[in-house]
């Protein structure tokens, strides 16, 4: 099926097909990534801009070395270095940065909706790699082609995501695409760190771990930040990582091929312990290996869209 | 000048009649009802306003000018020319401009200027707290007697009960009316729209219904305990009306206003990010919006303003967290308004009531009635007319209008004030 989308913005609007395509297409470039020549020339005199406007290590670094492995040119913007800092705004220096006709911004945001207001107003592609508390669709993306490797399918399997579900963008795109796959999505939580109206969400909500771990076939655990505590939100991560922390006992409750995800950066002893991070159901570095692939085939897929086939 | 044949609606009076309005020197000079109508003199000019409704020019109690200070959004002689363009004889402007209205000298430029430059009668609401600190109260004897004719810290609550209590009671020595704008900030900030369903979709900060209802039942229990005269501004929940019925049907000396963003639209708007549907308090859903039209039509909500909130497109065009809050609402009013009545919320007289008589009592201020002897502050509206709403052709300076391209039913024939045509553009005059 071919794919017509302009942008990625979220897993909300994506359909099951084009979440099929991209997942296929970044499967079969995986095998760039293993040879000695990591590079094709398929995006060759096509210019990418990264916009990061919040800090980001790991994503950008993926998205920078996906677009170079298919020759684009690629420009980074950050924060410190932009015009932001002399006063101008956002939406100005997207004015810009359009001027020089690049092909595609890649947008990393603190405000939720960014990169679809820049979307709507530029003809290059948007790729949207976070924005606030939205969605982050590179990122559910590469979650599931990494549960896809290793259980083979996305259809029927239980994913449990713990944490810190309200503020996290990764939750978002992951509950929209891995329901939209057929997997059942549950989440745990404390009440203050799930989302206003969660039930009304297509998933499964337990306040406590006890009940939903059996289940699981994989476990999704989100970062907490540490802020929390100062927000009130949380008495103490210490009694965070008692009832909600993923450690080895609690393991011990779980399906015995259970897979551990997490998107990083990891606090180790707070949400997840050393010994399950770095354990023999950790998946965690197959996520980074696969958001290469992931970002190389959301980069083929939206500048491809115009060229003429054949 | 003689408007003969309209449907005259004057619901101060109750009044619903076809007949003949007589104006001159500046005040209604009698009413004529059909079929007898009167025979103008030589002199008079004589309109035919058949088909039309005339009714007492709407008065919009909750209007932003921002003059001084922000002239570059809206200024007393647009936000007015607006005001008239829209059915408005009259506004009351709120004090958040800068400098701050919360002295007499302020009050008193915006009364010259209104006098030089308006195209309608401006009423100034004056400040509370001093600066709108919401720590010290303001001098309300001067502003009264300057020309106040109401006092609010509108767009930021008094978090201090304490100081709501004391503007409460202190008010009453001068009879000014107390605007409160309802919000919890402990339970709001961070906010930027609705919470509910839409902002967990969207991943927004959300400021729940309970802001806004906690602080309205904080203010009502100090009307109680004070006596002072409290008005609720631009009510948004169904809590909130519950809560405000309850304390009127104790008797507790209250009122409200909503504004037609929140009898019209909902939280789903911000789907797409449009900053232009940024405002607070936020738009809220489709049960808030019902229960909002059941307090219009049960009485429990006594006034619909505009909340008319100019900006440019420097607060607008920007990063959704980082916009400001508030719609633009005096030309777009009208007809929302009126499909009230079409949708059997209220019949003519109640609804129009809203933006006529009843502010004017709450303000105590002498507009909202077609009484002969009064000063001749007429609408004659075309309530069937087509239109299409385009903030293009406002007269006011800004474009922050949620209903950009809707399609409604009714339009400003014709606005007086003081006995002058101020809308349409008088050639005859």
């Amino acid at each position: 099926m071919a794919f017509s989308r302009k942008d990625l913005l979220g897993m909300r609007d994506l359909e099951v097909h084009e979440i099929e395509t991209i997942l296929d297409t970044a499967e079969s470039l995986k095998e760039i990534n293993t040879r000695s020549i990591k590079k094709v020339p398929t995006l060759r005199g096509k210019t990418v801009v990264h916009l990061f406007y919040e800090p980001s290590t790991r994503t950008r670094t993926s998205f920078d070395i996906a677009a170079k492995r298919l020759s684009a040119d690629t420009y980074s913007i950050a924060t410190t270095t932009s015009s932001m800092v002399k006063g101008e705004t956002f939406l100005d220096t997207i004015k810009n940065l359009e001027a020089m006709r690049p092909d595609v911004f890649i947008i990393r945001h603190s405000a939720s909706g960014t990169p679809h207001r820049v979307a709507q107003r530029t003809p290059a592609s948007v790729i949207n790699a976070g924005d606030g508390m939205h969605e982050h669709p590179s990122q559910a993306l590469l979650d599931m082609l990494t549960i896809r490797e290793h259980k083979g399918r996305l259809e029927g399997l239980t994913v449990l995501i713990v944490g810190d579900i309200a503020h996290s963008r990764v939750a978002r795109s992951n509950i929209w695409g891995l329901t939209k796959m057929g997997a059942r999505v549950v989440l745990c939580g404390p009440p203050t760190l799930l989302p206003p109206y969660v039930e009304q969400l297509p998933v499964t909500v337990s306040l406590q771990l006890a009940p939903v771990l059996p289940s699981a076939d994989v476990i999704m655990v989100l970062r907490l930040q540490r802020e929390r505590q100062g927000q009130g939100l949380l008495p103490s991560l210490r009694e965070y990582a008692a009832y909600y922390g993923i450690d080895r006992k609690k393991l011990a409750h779980a399906k015995p091929d259970v897979l551990i995800m997490h998107p990083g950066p990891i606090n180790r002893g707070v949400e997840i312990s050393p010994d399950v991070a770095d354990g023999p159901h950790s998946v965690i570095l197959d996520q980074v290996t696969n958001g290469v692939a992931v970002r190389m085939a959301l980069l083929y897929l939206l500048v491809q869209r115009d060229e003429p086939t054949g | 000048m003689i408007l003969r044949g309209g449907r005259i609606l004057d619901p101060q009076r109750r009044v619903d009649r076809i007949g003949d309005v007589v104006i001159r020197d500046g005040h209604i000079h009698a009413i004529a009802w059909e079929p007898e109508g009167v025979s103008p003199s030589g002199e008079a000019r004589v309109i035919d306003v058949s088909g039309k409704w005339v009714v007492p020019a709407w008065v919009d109690m909750h209007v932003h000018l921002r003059e001084p200070g922000e002239e570059y959004k809206e200024t007393i002689a647009t936000g007015t020319a607006a005001a008239v363009a829209g059915g408005f004889g009259a506004v009351a402007c709120m004090p958040n401009t800068h400098p701050v209205n919360d002295c007499a000298a302020v009050t008193e430029f915006i009364l010259r200027r209104a006098q030089e430059l308006g195209s309608c009668r401006v009423y100034p609401v004056a400040a509370i707290s001093k600066g709108l600190k919401g720590q010290e109260l303001s001098e309300f004897g001067e502003l009264r007697e300057a020309g106040a004719v109401a006092v609010s810290d509108d767009g930021r609550p008094v978090m201090n009960a304490a100081l709501m209590r004391r503007a409460l009671e202190y008010s009453r020595a001068f009879d000014l009316v107390v605007i409160s704008h309802a919000e919890d900030e402990a339970l709001s900030r961070g906010g930027h729209m609705h919470e509910g369903l839409v902002s967990t979709r969207l991943g927004l900060q959300g400021i729940p219904a309970a802001a806004e209802a906690a602080m309205i039942a904080r203010d009502v229990l100090l009307a109680e305990l004070t006596g002072g005269r409290l008005h609720i501004a631009h009510v948004s929940t169904e809590a909130s009306v519950w809560i405000l019925r309850e304390a009127k049907r104790r008797g507790i000396a209250v009122s409200c206003e909503t504004a037609p963003h929140y009898f019209t639209l909902t939280d789903e708007c911000v789907e797409g990010f449009d900053t232009v549907f940024k405002v607070n308090p936020p738009l809220r859903t489709r049960r808030d919006v019902e229960a909002v039209k059941e307090g219009l039509a049960d009485g429990t909500i006594d006034v619909i303003a505009t909340d008319h909130a100019p900006h440019s497109v420097l607060e607008k065009d920007t990063e959704f967290p980082d916009a400001a809050n508030g719609v633009i609402g005096l030309e777009s009013a009208l007809p929302l308004v009126l499909s009230l009545i079409r949708e059997g919320v209220g019949d003519p007289l109640d609804i129009l009531a809203k933006v006529t008589c009843n502010p004017s009592r709450i303000l105590g201020i002498p507009m909202g009635s077609l009484q002969p002897g009064f000063p001749a502050h007429v609408t004659v509206i075309d309530p069937d007319a087509d239109v299409v709403i385009d903030p293009e052709l406002f007269l006011s300076k800004a474009r922050n209008c949620p209903f950009r391209g809707w399609s409604v039913k009714g339009r400003v024939v014709m606005t007086l004030v003081d006995g002058q045509v101020r809308y349409p553009f008088d050639e005859e005059a």
